[in-house]
């Protein structure tokens, strides 16, 4: 199928998920939380293409597409969140969702 | 930049097996994803982020057509590169750009310290576990020849067949999730005083 192995993509994935990991925790402005999010994502996506590739079968790509319809609604979501969030409070972080209960 | 590029690995990848090229790609896709992760972890200013994000978008969508999922590629451009970066982007241009980041408080013990370490720690773990695994891949036959990737019809045709067949159900409840979605976010940005002001008006 592809010209490369597939454990190059995989090697790419695992860095990439390792990244948005290491951003979610070092990071405080839930933008970015939310966009490493969206790396660790992304990762699991190309790792599924990828083996999708290696075992013949289209089962990888028809995860990733239903990863994207939930990354798309969870990114609504959280960014709603954001904004009524940035009403209580300018220059919010992540600790200040907790406002928002009740 | 990203045009001819992507039309090269449109045009290498079904039938002439340039290796060289195919290669280059991949590191030049490789190097794209990983250093827009590293930038979107990096930069104090959010919307530089956004755009390191978009980078890295880019390049799992090359990464994708790489590996011939070409629905998926577009997909990648339209409805990450086009719709969630750009909601990024104006979230950030409505909230205003704060560069100020609240670094002191530290919800779990030590965290900022222990955080490269367990991405560190994580990375490896994945790499070797993928190189494990990768070792158990390589064209197992397939009984059903609809699903399999080199079965001469295109990747759309056949994503759409195993979609709306063997993951029908799943489907649909994708189409409740969506609904719920958009009303969810409808509830949480309305602000009460439209609110008020439209149950005075009545």
């Amino acid at each position: 199928m592809s010209e490369l192995s597939a454990s190059w993509y995989l090697a790419v994935s695992a860095a990439l998920f390792a990244i948005g990991f290491t951003g979610l925790l070092v990071r405080r402005n839930p933008l970015i939380m939310f966009m490493c999010i969206e790396l660790m994502l992304n990762a699991v996506n190309v790792a599924f293409v990828a083996f999708g590739a290696g075992l013949n079968d289209v089962g990888g790509q028809v995860a990733v597409f239903f990863v994207l319809v939930v990354a798309a609604t969870e990114v609504v979501i959280g960014l709603a969140l954001v904004v009524a969030l940035s009403r209580f409070k300018t220059g919010a972080t992540a600790d200040d969702v907790s406002l928002l209960k009740g | 930049m990203m045009l001819p590029m992507m039309m090269v690995v449109w045009r290498l990848t079904p039938t002439d097996g340039s290796r060289l090229m195919v290669q280059i790609v991949f590191v030049v896709a490789a190097v794209m994803a990983v250093v827009g992760a590293l930038g979107v972890i990096g930069s104090r200013n959010p919307v530089h982020a956004a755009l390191f994000l978009l980078q890295t978008l880019f390049g799992v969508a090359l990464l994708f057509l790489l590996q011939e999922a070409h629905f998926l590629a577009a997909v990648q451009f339209i409805v990450y590169a086009g719709a969630i970066a750009i909601l990024f982007l104006f979230v950030i241009m409505l909230l205003g750009v704060d560069k100020t980041e609240d670094l002191e408080v530290e919800p779990i013990a030590h965290q900022r310290f222990l955080a490269p370490v367990l991405g560190v720690a994580l990375a490896s773990m994945l790499f070797s576990v993928f190189l494990v695994s990768s070792d158990i891949l390589g064209g197992s036959p397939q009984f059903d020849s609809e699903r399999t990737l080199d079965s001469g019809i295109t990747d759309i045709e056949r994503l759409g067949r195993v979609l709306f067949s063997d993951h029908a159900f799943a489907v649909e409840i994708t189409a409740a999730l969506l609904t719920i979605a958009v009303v969810g976010a409808v509830a949480l940005t309305r602000s009460n005083k439209s609110k008020v002001k439209m149950t005075s008006d009545e």
